[in-house]
């Protein structure tokens, strides 16, 4: 009998030291299994804490299925499984520790553990120490997102655990300022805090002024002495701050005064006392001014049939009696004084950030309005005649980029194929349009006006026939989607860069065109007297048809480049066609560079409206136009004028 | 003098006995006081093509006689029929306001009222407080004046900048294309204290009135036929004197005209003010008949139609702006209303509802290129034949 029992201690010790050797994570739940089995939100820390500390690498598992509520407990020894459902209603068990199967079990033998959604909670942030030393990098980075979402005191910890172990070098910045920001939020000690905010003061990332703003978010405090709190400052009533009704307003709210009678209310009073045609005396029909109504309910409240009115004298005298502060939530002054400080720093390089960046949003919209302009700086400005057709070719440019795309589905391709057809397509219009009208009208420019206005009008009604009046895509290609951004505030797309670099190509095709072809050396004899290039050789037929093709087709090119940003439609070009004269017309009729600066003039001009005015673009073109007429006034021929020439045919 | 004016220009009389004429004919058929052969919505039609043909002899006076291609002239048409429609909002809307309010118990005051139509009126964009522009729009006589100051002087000062610094030609068209498209761009906000793009509606209904719409059309087209015959015989008196001579004579050779001691700047000064200000009154009379006015109709394109139906009636004659644009705006709402028969041409059904408008753009080329004295231009053939028979 002794050796029986013997052997079974033997067998069972035998059997502990061999569980001991194979199955570790259950025998750390098992050694929290009282605190497991009763989990509530106040008592399970330190089970939790345990089994992240056993640094086993099946804990993440345990966690996960614990927080999904598929952890069993077999009632008959204790012992915690992950199990899945049989057809027979019965569930199979497999172990945390390698995956085995444990035997099956009915489910009246079994316990199902369900935490509560305060316990899911603090699994959720435990398993967040595992997530942030996830040997997949991509995970590692969710992880940080989730916490960037939702910061909460309790991860501070394990995410400063995790950088040590951190070997992807984006990741580890990321962690690195992650920990710095949610150092200054929730870290226990102030000195740290502090050195935090001081640390990365001036940054100009978006979080950390997220993070400054809640530190340093005040409430307003009605007191009669100064309060013993984190005062920010003392708001005097009557400033713009606290107005003297809003002040009252909090002071009715806070109980300490009595509530102004509303006009209503007091119409209200008057209304339940009419007694025979009269309030209080006053006949009904003679309350048709303010002060009559007031006189009478003043009469209402002296007989105690309603309240009496707050008076201007009362209100003062209540103001008089409390003083307003604005009281920091947060109680340690020198965090708040740290971080007003890196806050004013921060907007001050945001400021200056967005300086750059409006320059260079100006900058892009300089590029799109010399695009426009440029055909007409040729067909304008060195031909004299006006063609408000000049917005159609335009449209018809972006219309082509469109039905390129129609039959050539990759962008890239269809892009490098619409702008030639593009420039083709308007150069062959714009040569129809000299050959057929404006030839004939050489000496009457007001008529070329109309005329040209005449086309613009049929090609409108045109395009609206023939592809509708809703808006047509032009896809960029996936090469040109994006922006490069330079950091939190300034960034720019490609698009624009490109329109950029698009406007700066046809300068110098511009340029090339009129100071080294032949093509340019005529024109710009024809231009300056058509008789004595005549007698040259030069035929000025041929040169104004071609100058005028070629204006005409640098706007066909301009439209697809519009067309990528903006929305291709019928009327896409009156949208352009006022802008385009006024480039041309401020910069100096007859000079590239004038429309450049011309260009570059309004668009500065226009972005600097909208960054004062930023709600309101309508506003911005508005004051655009009064700038232009009144800058014509004092510079008629434009920025940059042609010698011997007035603003005038 | 104003004998021998008459007697110099038959054309004038002639003219205002066919306008005599068209109006008795219009009211005889009407449903207000004659037969109810013509519909108070086409004696409204009618109307607003008289308040047209009275700008376009403003615009003929300015293009036509003095040679300025003005693109802005319907900034000034819009202000007219802002002007007025302010005074014909707030009176109406007070109206309502105080026969809703005396409905209570206690008699309203003038706050009460105040912030009553102040939210009928400026509840569309949001707010509820009259604009400082308005503090004038509960009289009629000041809205009245408005309609000819407010055009007139932002004439004058837009003239006087645009003059001054010798903007002519085409440059001065596309300053007055950007004043208009700027004023229409102001116009649009609702911080412009307008109604933003909402505009000022309900313009039909004369406040205090009870007359039923079929009269009141009527009214308005008397009274734009009266402005209409009034307008004409004033430019055509202008034209006719000294005056008109100088202008034309700017119109083809400002130099020459400068250098012969008149002052340009000032007679064209003049002539754009004077031609702003019948703008402002045609519009005061056109939009109480559309029944409503709003930023759109101040953009830049109305401004260029009014230079096409001149161009097509024949400029530097006045009856034919007047032709020019009944003629158009009459065929072009019948077209784009829809009552043209479509034209099947078996593979493509015509609709002149998409295609009027290439077919008016291609038409003003090809009289542009052909027929630079337009519709006006046939009836100088057929009037001068039979002179050069008798020489």
């Amino acid at each position: 009998m002794k050796t029986l029992l013997l052997a079974l201690c033997f067998a069972l010790s035998l059997s502990t030291w061999l569980s001991a050797e194979t199955t570790p994570v259950q025998d750390v739940l098992q050694s929290q299994r009282a605190l497991i089995e009763k989990s509530s939100r106040r008592t399970i820390g330190p089970a939790i804490d345990a089994l992240v500390v056993s640094g086993l690498p099946q804990m993440q598992n345990v966690l996960e299925v614990w927080q999904a509520k598929d952890m069993w407990q077999r009632r008959a020894d204790g012992l915690f499984f992950t199990a899945t459902k049989n057809a027979d209603g019965t569930y199979t068990l497999q172990s945390f520790d390698d995956g085995a199967d444990a035997g099956t079990a009915a489910s009246t033998d079994l316990k199902q553990l369900k935490p509560n959604s305060g316990v899911r909670a603090m699994i959720a942030t435990a398993l967040v120490q595992f997530q942030l030393s996830d040997p997949d990098p991509a995970k590692r980075a969710d992880a940080l997102n989730s916490i960037a979402r939702d910061p909460e005191v309790a991860l501070l910890k394990p995410l400063r655990a995790s950088i040590a172990s951190e070997t992807d070098a984006n990741v580890l910045a990321r962690k690195t300022r992650l920990e710095r920001l949610m150092t200054m939020a929730y870290d226990s000690d102030i000195p740290s805090r502090v050195a935090a905010i001081t640390e990365m003061s001036g940054d100009l990332g978006v979080d950390f002024r997220a993070t400054l703003n809640p530190i340093l978010t005040t409430t307003r405090v009605i007191s009669q002495t100064q309060p013993d709190a984190n005062v920010a400052q003392e708001v005097l009533v009557g400033s713009d701050a606290l107005t003297h009704k809003s002040a009252y307003a909090l002071l009715v709210a806070a109980g300490d005064a009595p509530a102004e009678i509303t006009a209503d209310a007091r119409d209200a009073a008057l209304q339940a006392n009419i007694e025979g045609g009269r309030i209080a005396g006053f006949p009904v029909a003679q309350l048709s001014t303010e002060a009559a109504r007031d006189r009478a309910y003043d009469a209402l409240a002296a007989g105690d049939l309603a309240p009496p009115r707050v008076t201007q004298a009362d209100i003062d005298a209540s103001l008089a009696n409390f003083r307003f502060f604005d009281v920091y939530t947060e109680p340690s002054q020198a965090v708040t004084t740290a971080a007003e400080a890196a806050l004013v720093e921060s907007e001050t390089r945001v400021a200056f950030s967005q300086a750059a960046d409006l320059g260079l949003d100006a900058l892009s919209l300089a590029s799109i309005y010399f695009l426009a302009a440029i055909g007409l700086a040729i067909t304008f400005g060195v031909m004299g005649v006006i063609n408000m057709a000049h917005g159609e070719f335009i449209m018809m440019g972006a219309y082509t980029g469109y039905v390129v795309q129609l039959f050539v589905p990759n962008h890239t391709a269809s892009i490098l194929l619409a702008v030639p057809l593009a420039f083709a397509v308007t150069f062959a219009a714009g040569v129809a349009l000299e050959r057929l009208v404006v030839r004939w009208l050489y000496h009457r420019p007001l008529e070329t006006l109309l005329a040209t206005f005449g086309v613009s009008i049929a090609l409108q009604q045109l395009a609206k026939n023939i592809f509708g009046t809703q808006a047509r895509p032009l896809t960029s290609p996936a090469w040109l989607d994006g922006a490069w951004v330079i950091n939190d505030v300034v960034a720019i797309s490609y698009i624009r860069i490109a329109i950029f670099i698009l406007a700066l190509l046809f300068l110098a095709l511009f340029l090339f065109i009129m100071k080294r072809t032949r093509l340019g050396l005529e024109t710009r004899a024809v231009t300056q007297n058509p008789r004595m290039a005549a007698s040259m050789g030069i035929n000025p037929d041929r040169v104004n048809m071609l100058s005028f093709g070629l204006g005409s087709g640098i706007a066909g090119i301009a439209g697809v480049a519009i067309g990528l940003f903006a929305k291709v439609t019928s009327e896409m070009g009156s949208d352009y066609i006022v802008q385009s004269f006024m480039t041309v017309v401020v910069g100096g009729v007859g000079n590239i560079w004038g429309t450049l600066a011309g260009a570059v003039m309004i668009g500065g001009f226009q972005k600097g409206v909208e960054f004062l005015n930023p709600s309101n673009t309508l506003a911005a073109q508005t004051y655009m136009i009064v700038f232009i007429i009144i800058f014509i006034q004092f510079r008629p021929r434009g920025i940059i004028a042609l010698k011997g020439r007035a603003a005038g045919d | 003098m104003n004998r021998s004016f008459i007697a110099r220009n038959p054309s004038v009389l002639i003219f205002l006995a066919i306008l005599a004429l068209f109006t008795l004919v219009v009211t005889v058929l009407s449903e207000g006081f004659g037969v109810g052969l013509i519909s108070t919505s086409f004696v409204k039609v009618l109307g607003k093509t008289l308040c047209l043909c009275l700008i376009a002899i403003a615009m003929d006076l300015i293009w036509g006689y003095t040679g300025i291609l003005s693109l802005g002239h319907f900034a000034f048409f819009g202000l007219g029929g802002y002007m007025i429609g302010m005074w014909l909002m707030y009176e109406r809307t007070r109206l309502i306001v105080v026969n809703s309010l005396s409905e209570g118990v206690l008699p309203p005051t003038p706050e009460e009222i105040t912030a009553g139509i102040g939210n009928q009126i400026f509840g569309v964009v949001g707010s509820s407080d009259f604009p400082l522009i308005w503090a004038f729009a509960d009289s009629l006589v000041l809205q009245l004046t408005f309609v000819v100051l407010v055009p007139g002087l932002l004439a004058l000062v837009f003239g006087w900048l645009a003059f001054r610094s010798r903007v002519t030609g085409v440059y001065l068209s596309i300053l007055t294309q950007a004043m208009t498209l700027g004023l229409s761009l102001y116009l649009f906000q609702n911080a412009s204290g307008l109604r933003g793009n909402n505009g000022l509606s309900g313009l039909q209904n004369l406040p205090g009135v009870t007359a039923p719409q079929s009269v009141v059309s009527l009214w308005f087209f008397w009274a734009s036929a009266l402005a209409l015959g009034l307008g004409y015989l004033l430019i055509a008196w202008v034209v006719s004197g000294k005056f008109g001579s100088v202008i034309r004579g700017i119109r083809d050779n400002e130099a020459r005209v400068r250098f012969l001691g008149y002052s340009v700047e000032t007679y064209k000064l003049v002539v754009f003010t004077l031609t702003a200000c019948i703008a402002g009154i045609a519009g005061a009379l056109y939009y109480p008949q559309a029944g409503i006015i709003n930023p759109a109709e101040v953009a830049p394109i109305a401004s260029i139609y009014l230079a096409v139906w001149v161009a097509i009636g024949g400029r530097g004659r006045l009856y034919g702006a007047v032709i020019g644009t009944a003629f158009v705006s009459l065929v072009s709402s019948w077209f784009t209303g829809g009552q043209a028969p479509d034209v099947p041409l078996g593979f493509y059904t015509v609709k002149w509802v998409d295609w009027w408008l290439f077919l008016l753009g291609l038409s003003f080329v090809l009289v542009t290129l052909y027929a630079p004295n337009g519709i006006g231009g046939l009836i100088d053939l057929l009037k001068r034949k039979p002179r050069e028979t008798d020489v």
